[in-house]
Order: C-alpha cells, then sequence, then structure tokens
C-alpha cells in the first residue's frame, strides 16, 4: 500500500502562512513533520491566553449553520480511523488527556484516593509492557472534584505531577452570590488546586449580555490568579450552536485557558457538533490573537472509539498540538475502562471484559 | 515497524485498509472474466477488454466489447420479456424492486469494495455513500412500482429502454437509470461505462439471484460503439444517457426523428455562491464536498466558487488550510479523503486544462503534500485570479480543480452563476433566508442546495437545465421519463390514412351543414356598393404589429379554392427579434403571480368569445370545418389555463434531512412553438395556453395552411392586456421557420406538431444548445379534453427545481 499524501514541504505558491504561529514560550521547539501551516506540535507550554478586550463586532458577527455543522461533524468520523500500532499509540495518548472525574454528592475522601491512585497508574503494568510503553510513566491528564475533595485529591497526588482541577463558582448551575463564586475559587486555589472548572451564567447568554458574561468570566479568570481556569459553558442549555460559538468567544476574551462544554449535569453534554463549533471558535481566536486556547468536552464520552473521534476532530480542526493535555482534555472518568479493555484487545486478540482492569 | 511508542508521540494516521479479499474471491470465481448478461445468461467471454485499478494501474479483470450481435441479442431479449414484464402490473414489479433494494444491502460491502477497486473513489465514499443511495434508490422505486397504477394513470411504460452511464458514479448511475425503467414497466439494456463495469456485473449476478425475469435487465459492456449500437437500434423505444455534453449531442442528433424518447444528464459547471454573511467554515466543509468529492469527477460537481468580495482572501485562507489537511491516497484506505482519477487518460485531460489555467495567468494553489507516484492521482487544486473569460471558469474539468471569482451584489452574483452553457446544480451560501431563497430561483439549474451541496435523494428529481441535458432522475418527475402517455390516435399510416379521412368526412359534413353569418364578407361588391376594405395581416413582434423583413407575402387560400388574403413571410430577422422581444417580455412575466396570469388568460378568452363569429367564419373559410365549435372550443382551452396559471403546483419532496427539498415548476423561458396545420385557432391556443401559464414567453408559427385565425387572433392579444412580447407570431413557411427557431441557442424550448421530416429536423437543429423539444407528427384530437389539454401541457412547459432547504437553528 502506497503512502498517503502528506510531506512536510512548504505549499507551492504559498503567499501567505494562514494562520499566525502560536506564542510559545521556547521558539525552538521540536517539529516533527506534519501540517507545515498548522501551529507546532511541541512539548513547551503555550503562553497563557491574556484575554483581549470584549470586541463585540465579532461576536455578533459570527455565523453557524447548524445543519452543515452537523454534516461535517458526521463525517469526521468517516474519514478518519486508526487501526492496530496506531489505535494503540492513539488510545495511550488519550489517557494522557483524561481529568478523571467524580462529581458526585456522596463523594468521600476514600473514593477521591482510589480515583487519584488510578490516575497514577491507569493501565495495568503488564499490558503497559507488553505494548512496550513501560518508561512512559503513564498519568491521566488530572483529577477532577469538588473544592470539599481537594485536600484528599492533593494529598493523593503529591509527587505524581497529576494536578488537581477543581470544579467551581456554583457548580453546577453557577448561580450563587457572585462573591462566593469568586471565594469558593480562592479557596479551591489556596487548597492546592492548580486548575480550575468554573461554570458561566447561561441567563447572560440566553439574555445575549455579553458584557456581563465577559466580566464575569474575567472575575473569575483574575481570582483563578496562576491557577488555569476551564470555563464550562453548559453548552446543552444555550439553546443554539450560534449561542455557543459567541459564548465560546466571548469566554476567550476574557481570558479562559480553556473552553469546556459542559458540567456533565445538564441533559445534553458534549456533542461532536458543538465540539466543531467550538473548536473553530478556538482557531478563529488563535487567528485574531496568537493564542491557543485549549478545549474539553465532558459528559457522555465513554467509548474508546468515541475518544478517537474527538481525537480526529482536533487533530482536523485544530492540528496536533491539539492533542496534549496543555491543551486538550476529556472529562470523563469510565472512559478510562473503555480504552483499557480496547488496549487489552490490541495486545491479546481477545475481547476484553471491564472486571480485568483496577476500577475507577 | 512503527510502534505504539511512536505513534504515541507522533499521533500520526496509519494505513487503514479496507479488506479487498471478498472482492478477488469474487473476481476468482468469474476467472476474472466476464461476458454479456443478456436474457437471463451470460454469454461467453469476447474481445475482451482490460478493466485497471487506477490506484494501483493493475488489471483487474478481462470483459467484453459488446458487438452488435450482442446489443441485438440484448434488445430482443428486452423486447420479449416485455409483455409480461408490464403485465406483471405495479405490486408484482414493485416485489423485484424491493428484492433488488434488500439485495444490495445484503451485498454492500462487496459492492463498495468492488467500486473503489474498479473506479478509484475512497471506500468512505462508495461505503457511506453511492451504495446506500443505490439501495434507497431501488427502495424508492419499489414504492413508485406500487403505486404506478394509481398514480400514473393514463400512462404506460416507455418500452424498450437502452441505458448507458458514465464512469463516476458506476453503480449509482445504474441504480437511477435501472430502478425507475423497472417500475415504469420498461426492459432495460444498459452499457456501464467502458472504465467502470464491474459492479454492473455483479449487480447482474443479484439481480438473477433475486430471480428477475429473464430479458428484464440485460448489461452489455463495451466502449462508445456499443453505446452507438444501443443508441442506433431501431427496436428501442427510449434513451437515458448520463456522460458529457459532447456524446449528449450526438445522441440527440442521433435519435432525432426516430420517436425514441430521450433524457439526458449532461455535463456542468456548477456555481457555489458565498455571500458575506455566511458560515465561512462550515462553507469550507462545503467545498470540500463540492469538488474534492469523488476527486471532483461529479458532474454537478461545485467548480466555480463564487464569493461575495469582502470576504473572498478569509475564505480563500481557510480553503488552503483546509486543503493542507486533505489525505489523498489508496483509495481502500478507510483514512483518506480522496483517491484515485479513473483513468490515466483523463488524469491527462486534468493536468493539460490546469496547465492552461496557468498559461492563461491564473493562480494555482496546492497543498504541499505529494500524491503517490505510483497510479492515477491528482492533488486538490484552486485557482485565484480567474475570470469569466478564463478556458478553466468555462470548462468542465472534471477532476478535483476549482475556480474562485468574487462578485459584490446577489445580481452580480446571479449574473455570474448563470454566465455559462450549463445549468445542472448550484449552491448557495448565506445565513439571511431572504437572500438565499431569493437567489436559487434565479439560477439556471436543475438543483440548487442551500447551505449544502451534492445532497442526493431518491426521492428528488435530479437533472439539468440548458445544455447539462434534460430530464430528471429521480422522484415523481423521473418517472415521467420512463412514461409515455396513452394516445387515442395512433401513428401507424394506415391509421393516420383512416384518421385523415374521417376527418375529411367530418368536414365535408360541417361544409354541408354550415350556415354562415351572413355578413359584409358574403355580400357582393355591387350590394356593398365597391369592394372590402383591404387587410393586410402582418407579423405580431414585440406587442407590435410589424410588416415582414422579407418584403413578401403569401397568399392564402380557401378551402374552396378562394383567395383568403396574404401574410408576410417571416424569415430569420422576423424570428430573431420574435425571440429578443419574448426575451424582453419573460421576466416580468415569469415573475408574474399565477393570479395575474390567468387574469390576462381569461380576458383573452373574453374577448374572443366576443368575436367567436368572425373567428368561425374565418376558420371555416379556411378549412371548411366547424369554426363555430372550434372557436367555442378555443375559449374553453384558454379558460382552462387560466384556472391552471395558479394551480400548477410544484411538490415537497420528502428527503431524508432535517429540511425540504422544494420541486418548483418552471417555465421553460423563451418557447418556439409550430402549431398544427389543422386546428388554426384551437391548435394555436391549445399550446400558447399552457405555455403561458405557467410563465413561458412565445414566438408561435401558426398553422402555415391557415394561418388567418392566427394573424386575426393578435388583435385578440392587442385587446387583453397581454404584455408585448409574452405572444410573437410569425407566419411562413412553418417547417422552415421552426428549423431556426430550434437553432436558435437563445430559445429554450421548442415545440413542433407537423410532419415526419420536420419533427427530425425540429430534434436534430435542438443539439445546438441541447434545447428542450416536443415534436410529434402524429396528428392530435385536438377537440377531444384528454388528449388536447391538461396536466401533461404543462408538464412541457415547465422544468423541475429542486431547491433543497437543510435548515435548524
Amino acid at each position: 500500500m502506497s503512502p498517503v499524501c502528506q510531506s512536510s514541504d512548504q505549499g507551492r505558491n504559498m503567499q501567505s502562512k494562514v494562520e499566525p504561529a502560536l506564542r510559545l514560550a521556547r521558539s525552538d521547539a521540536p517539529t516533527p513533520a506534519v501540517e507545515s501551516d498548522r501551529p507546532r506540535f511541541s512539548d513547551v507550554h503555550v503562553d497563557r491566553n491574556p484575554g483581549t478586550a470584549l470586541d463585540l463586532d465579532i461576536i455578533r458577527g459570527l455565523r453557524v449553520n447548524r445543519s452543515a455543522v452537523e454534516r461535517r461533524a458526521a463525517t469526521i468520523p468517516a474519514r478518519r480511523t486508526v487501526k492496530k500500532e496506531w489505535q494503540a499509540g492513539w488510545l495511550l495518548r488519550a489517557i494522557t488527556l483524561i481529568d478523571l472525574t467524580t462529581l458526585a454528592g456522596d463523594d468521600t475522601p476514600g473514593n477521591v484516593r482510589r480515583l487519584c491512585a488510578k490516575a497514577a497508574r491507569p493501565v495495568r503494568a503488564d499490558l503497559m509492557a507488553s505494548l512496550g510503553v513501560s518508561d512512559l510513566s503513564l498519568t491521566a491528564g488530572a483529577v477532577c472534584v469538588y473544592h470539599a475533595m481537594v485536600p484528599a485529591a492533593v494529598e493523593a497526588l503529591r509527587g505524581t505531577g497529576i494536578p488537581v482541577a477543581a470544579v467551581s463558582t456554583g457548580f453546577p448551575a453557577g448561580l450563587s452570590p457572585v462573591e462566593e463564586r469568586v471565594r469558593e475559587i480562592r479557596a479551591s486555589v489556596a487548597a492546592g488546586a492548580r486548575e480550575i472548572d468554573i461554570v458561566i451564567t447561561r441567563g447572560h447568554v440566553l439574555t445575549g449580555n455579553w458584557q456581563a458574561l465577559y466580566d464575569e468570566v474575567k472575575t473569575f479568570r483574575d481570582a483563578c490568579s496562576d491557577a488555569h481556569m476551564k470555563s464550562i459553558l453548559a453548552t446543552g442549555e444555550l439553546g443554539t450552536l450560534v449561542n455557543v460559538a459567541r459564548a465560546s468567544m466571548v469566554a476567550m476574551m476574557a481570558g479562559s485557558d480553556f473552553i469546556k462544554t459542559s458540567t456533565g449535569k445538564e441533559s445534553v453534554n458534549a456533542t461532536l457538533p458543538v465540539s466543531l463549533v467550538m473548536t473553530r471558535m478556538i482557531r478563529e481566536y488563535l487567528q485574531h490573537t496568537g493564542y491557543a486556547v485549549g478545549y474539553k468536552p465532558a459528559g457522555g464520552i465513554r467509548s474508546a472509539k468515541n475518544a478517537l473521534e474527538y481525537l480526529y476532530l482536533m487533530k482536523e480542526e485544530l492540528g496536533p498540538r491539539w492533542l496534549k493535555p496543555d491543551l486538550f482534555r476529556f472529562g470523563a472518568s469510565g472512559l478510562l475502562t473503555d480504552i483499557e479493555r480496547q488496549l487489552e484487545h490490541f495486545v491479546t486478540g481477545r475481547y476484553s471484559a471491564a472486571h480485568r482492569h483496577p476500577m475507577v | 515497524m512503527t510502534t505504539v511508542r511512536e505513534v504515541f508521540e507522533t499521533m500520526e494516521y496509519g494505513p487503514a485498509p479496507e479488506s479487498d479479499t471478498a472482492a478477488l474471491e469474487w473476481l476468482a470465481r468469474h476467472d476474472a472474466k466476464f461476458g454479456q448478461y443478456i436474457g437471463g445468461s451470460w454469454t461467453k467471454s469476447s474481445s475482451p477488454f482490460e478493466v485497471i485499478n487506477p490506484a494501483n494501474n493493475k488489471r483487474i479483470a478481462l470483459v467484453s466489447q459488446g458487438s452488435k450481435k450482442d446489443v441485438d441479442a440484448a434488445v430482443k431479449a428486452a423486447r420479449k420479456a416485455l409483455p409480461a414484464w408490464q403485465l406483471l402490473g405495479g405490486h408484482g414489479r414493485a416485489k423485484y424492486l424491493y428484492a433488488l433494494a434488500r439485495a444490495v444491502q445484503r451485498n454492500a460491502r462487496l459492492l463498495a469494495v468492488i467500486e473503489s477497486m474498479d473506479n478509484g473513489k475512497s471506500i468512505r465514499e462508495t461505503r457511506d455513500i453511492d451504495v446506500p443511495l443505490v439501495a434507497r434508490h431501488f427502495y424508492h422505486h419499489a414504492g413508485w412500482a406500487q403505486l404506478m397504477d394509481s398514480e400514473f394513470v393514463g400512462y404506460h411504460g416507455a418500452g424498450v429502454v437502452g441505458q448507458i452511464i458514465p464512469w463516476n458514479f458506476p453503480l449509482l448511475m445504474l441504480a437511477w437509470k435501472v430502478a425507475p425503467a423497472l417500475a415504469a414497466g420498461c426492459t432495460v439494456v444498459i452499457k456501464p461505462a467502458e472504465f467502470t463495469p464491474l459492479t454492473a456485473l455483479a449487480f447482474a449476478e443479484l439481480a438473477d439471484a433475486i430471480g428477475l425475469p429473464a430479458g428484464v435487465l440485460n448489461i452489455v459492456t463495451g466502449d462508445g460503439d456499443t453505446g452507438k449500437l444501443i443508441v442506433d437500434h431501431a427496436d428501442v423505444d427510449k434513451i437515458a444517457f448520463t456522460g458529457s455534453t459532447e456524446v449528449g449531442r450526438l445522441i440527440r442528433k442521433a435519435t432525432a426523428g426516430s420517436g425514441k424518447k430521450l433524457s439526458l444528464e449532461l455535463g456542468g459547471k456548477s456555481p457555489f455562491i458565498v455571500f458575506e454573511d455566511a458560515d465561512l467554515d462550515s462553507v469550507v466543509e462545503g467545498v470540500v464536498d463540492a469538488i474534492w468529492f469523488n476527486q471532483g469527477q461529479v458532474c454537478c460537481a461545485g467548480s466555480r466558487l463564487l464569493v461575495q468580495e469582502g470576504v473572498s482572501e478569509r475564505l480563500i485562507e481557510k480553503l488552503r488550510a483546509r486543503m493542507e489537511t486533505l489525505r489523498v491516497g489508496p483509495p481502500l484506505d478507510k483514512s483518506v479523503d480522496m483517491g484515485a482519477i479513473v483513468a490515466p487518460v483523463q488524469l491527462e485531460r486534468i493536468r493539460s486544462l490546469v496547465e492552461a489555467g496557468v498559461e492563461e495567468g491564473a493562480q494555482m494553489w496546492q497543498p504541499s503534500w505529494a500524491c503517490p507516484t505510483e497510479g492515477s492521482f491528482f492533488p486538490p487544486t484552486l485557482f485565484t485570479n480567474v475570470h469569466p473569460s478564463s478556458s478553466i471558469a468555462q470548462v468542465e474539468i472534471f477532476g478535483p480543480v476549482l475556480v474562485t471569482m468574487t462578485f459584490r451584489t446577489p445580481r452580480e452574483a446571479v449574473a455570474l452563476a448563470n454566465n455559462t452553457p450549463y445549468g445542472l446544480a448550484a449552491s448557495v451560501w448565506s445565513e439571511n433566508i431572504n437572500l438565499a431563497l431569493d437567489v436559487a430561483p434565479k439560477i439556471k439549474a436543475g438543483v440548487v442546495w442551500i447551505n449544502s451541496t451534492n445532497l442526493f435523494d431518491a426521492a428528488a428529481g435530479f437533472g439539468g437545465y440548458r445544455e447539462s441535458g434534460f430530464g430528471r432522475e429521480g422522484g415523481r418527475e423521473g418517472m415521467y421519463e420512463y412514461l409515455k402517455r396513452d394516445r387515442i390516435s395512433v401513428t401507424d399510416d394506415l391509421a393516420a390514412g383512416r384518421a385523415a379521412k374521417a376527418t375529411a368526412r367530418a368536414a365535408a359534413k360541417a361544409a354541408a351543414a354550415w350556415k354562415p353569418i351572413r355578413r359584409a364578407a358574403e355580400l357582393d361588391d355591387a350590394d356593398r356598393g365597391g369592394p372590402l376594405v383591404d387587410r393586410t395581416p402582418k407579423l405580431f413582434i414585440g406587442g407590435r404589429q410589424a410588416r415582414p423583413d422579407s418584403g413578401y407575402s403569401i397568399r392564402v387560400t380557401g378551402a374552396d379554392g378562394r383567395i383568403l388574403g396574404e401574410v408576410g413571410e417571416g424569415n430569420r430577422k422576423d424570428l430573431r427579434n420574435a425571440v429578443e422581444a419574448a426575451h424582453a417580455a419573460l421576466g416580468p412575466w415569469s415573475k408574474a403571480s399565477g393570479h395575474n396570469r390567468a387574469q390576462v388568460l381569461y380576458y383573452i378568452a373574453e374577448n374572443l368569445a366576443a368575436r367567436s363569429p368572425e373567428f368561425a367564419d374565418r376558420i371555416f373559410a379556411m378549412t371548411e370545418t366547424d369554426g363555430v365549435a372550434e372557436v367555442e372550443a378555443a375559449v374553453k382551452r384558454l379558460f382552462t389555463y387560466a384556472a391552471w396559471a395558479d394551480k400548477y403546483d410544484g411538490l415537497i419532496h420528502q428527503v431524508p434531512l432535517r429540511g425540504v427539498a422544494l420541486a418548483m415548476n418552471e417555465p421553460m423561458g423563451v418557447m418556439g412553438i409550430a402549431c398544427p396545420d389543422e386546428y388554426p385557432l384551437l391548435g394555436l391556443v391549445s399550446l400558447i395556453g399552457p405555455a403561458l401559464a405557467v410563465g413561458n414567453t412565445v414566438v408561435a408559427v401558426p398553422s402555415e395552411r391557415a394561418p388567418l385565425a392566427a394573424t386575426d387572433f393578435y388583435q385578440v392579444l392587442e385587446t387583453s392586456d397581454v404584455p408585448a412580447g409574452v405572444v410573437n407570431i410569425v407566419t411562413g413557411s412553418r417547417d422552415a421557420l421552426v428549423k431556426t427557431l430550434a437553432e436558435h441557442d437563445d430559445v429554450d424550448a421548442v415545440w413542433y406538431f407537423g410532419s415526419r421530416e420536420g419533427v427530425r429536423a425540429v430534434e436534430l437543429a435542438s443539439a445546438g444548445n441541447m434545447k428542450r423539444t416536443w415534436a410529434e407528427f402524429d396528428s392530435r384530437v385536438w377537440m377531444d379534453l384528454d388528449e388536447g389539454e391538461g396536466r401533461h401541457f404543462l408538464r412541457e412547459a415547465t422544468q423541475v427545481k429542486n431547491i433543497w432547504i437543510p435548515y435548524g437553528e
């Protein structure tokens, strides 16, 4: 089988760069041969998005055609697939992108510690050996919990390098008094959370009060200080894809490090069409400002196949740079088990069972 | 060997091949050698030619070149199978079509893999688009078979049909052709393209396996010579062709005057119009689906990107970025976007056109990656700095090559979109419903996709305007291509002779019974005190009475040999003027409401009725037939079309998407109408009535023998609020005049009711711009309500445009 077209040569007759280069902390980043005009794949962290002024012309000029978005979203899983070694490699990468999450009323330090242990050693050692990746020190992207569980998680993850993320600002509805929401962020940061997943006031979107949304997110960002902020838009409650686009753009202008679909508590959570709209907005923002914002779909992503579909989408729409944990996360928990099952199937050729893998 | 560890780092796509094992086994079972499928059995392989996999230039199979003997045998088998197939009835045929749909689904992957190997298109497309649409087409037409007896009363299957299909969607085109034919009760001889015959042969096996009666479907492989044998075969009742406009034109000429029904689905240079308020990211994906679908080898490919100037630069940037991420590679790889070009000769054609584009100064852009060197591959290509005068903006490239131009206003967008001899499809992108729905009807194309592109479904008709051919495939409108209306009169000479005698007898009877209304014309000069005031009938052009350019007149004599008067001898220049007048009138008339056109038609009827004694006399004087009855029938007929003017509704097709497909009945445009010799008034009214009702403007050539009813009629038109140019009347030598009309590239349709030779001449001349023709030489019973008027006249006066409107916020 002859190789598929792709090389690192510059475009013929290319007149201009399509996108401004990412703002990188180091400019001598290694650049493996991939799409030449895309942001470079690299190990360095991107500069944090400082945000911009609210530009209502941009917000109001955004257009989203739902039917066309759905058609494109439907073909992404049909146009790309990875098999065998490639599938195993992609699934291992997917694990590093998971925010292992527990957000239940009955969370205790006990089950949170269990989750943290899984985050640190997500795949059975024998499988890692069979895959030839024992030296990889593979971990999940983060552990995501309520504020009350932050101390237990920080303690459990000490020395692993895995960050603790705290959902905050009156999660999931985000309707508690604004001072309390800000205090909550500060408390979680003080307790050791390095990432804060805030929720926006959906009403600001539904009433088109972009200034209020911008001010709110900016306030939260200030409160986050050095902690990275993921802005949960609760897309399932925003009504239309145009609202999703506008809320995404406002959240980025207000300084979000990530934009995130859902709390996991809405009736509709992450979907490919919503993700397509949000990633297109990330690209738009990058083109306007040069800053790369991360993306986190959350809720309902349970199968390895589904996770791969999201990775195809990221690679196709934003490029491979968005396949690293500083710019992409899954909000999920059960997903990990299915990935483990698929990895074992790759190793043994037999379909695996959930109970063969240490539970999340 | 790539390791898991490496992939973890690089996150590259790896190979993801679809297995070709089953397809190779299928080929091996046939020893990779095929004969023809005729009369339910396979002939021995003969005069074999090679079928090549364009992705690796390797031979897949040997297929037979269909000979005259093969085509004769196939047509004979189809003819033999026809009576039983028609007798089987709708439900019986529906069961077979249903079985074919099921068989396609059961063997979907095998068909998809064979198609990919044979054509070079990606397995994703054959698996997700071609083959599911094939099954869908048979399901849908199983339904039409079932409903035919109730939904197409007064119609019967066209008979033995010869079908010739292209290589770009081999099995899908077979389905588009075979399903409606079988549903309508036709039997089929079909020739797949020589590059891509394999899925047709696999389909023959499926048909055989479900027990389709022998001879109902015959498959003859071969090249254009075999196709020509089918087209020229005397015992074929209908030809359906999909392919190039060039070959379509040859077929139009070859079938001229043969009485064969014809449908042609030809080339295109379809516009893809992007307004500044469009969702540009979605537009980019639309472009991918428009021109990089099936390597751009799509007749309706959106190959001319027309962008509103203000967003052009942004869109082009986005497109370039997107082109970088397209993947071209082995068609059976499940992760490629584009496969191989069908054959080296096509690749060469694309290359040379692209080179010509560069030479003409257009700016070419191709992505940075390189295509596989083995096999026929061509990268996605984008041209900017293109103008309507560039050859790459005019010529159908049939490859992954997009040209872009900019426009400033919606009006300019429409003008650019229509600046082509073609008219197959168009795509309109705007988030403004007012704009999109305003533009769609203005584009001369059989299919318009709003905020979408290349959507197909069996329920919606597909087919072109202008030189993109005529006829529709899919939907109710598509069924008519395989149906003929039951007729009272018959075509054989013997019966025609009998009919003529009967007419003569009736005329004699009428003459004997005629009680002329005594008026001035009947008085002697002496009684009157001198001669009648002389009358000079003129031509009627652009709402004015005009003397003929030639300066000659033709004498009109009555049935009794008396000289009744002289009419102008119209010539080419008169027709040119008439066509220009008709064009000037077309815009307002076609946009007028049905209510408005109805009022005009009623008013014509009113004014005709007021002068009926005069017209009755005139008719009698010319033909010695019952003028009173004819005028009465003409008034009624005008009422009929006044009634229809606001009632010939389109359809809303149920296509599988959140949205609608509006099947709009649009006027043809400027129509040339040559009236029958008999019924000098009713013949004229029966033809211009439906034409006007649906919004056409007309250049009518009246009965040559009896033109005075028509020249009197313009006075009726003048008093009936008919806008200038909507009806133009040019008297003279009918067959010579209609030939000029049929040749005129700015006439959209020609109707002709005259001689066999005249039919041939009209159909032959129509090939110039592929105008629609309705030409008959066997006399119609014009007084009959079923045969002289009705929906079928309106259908001939319109063409269906399907506007796809996905919605959802």
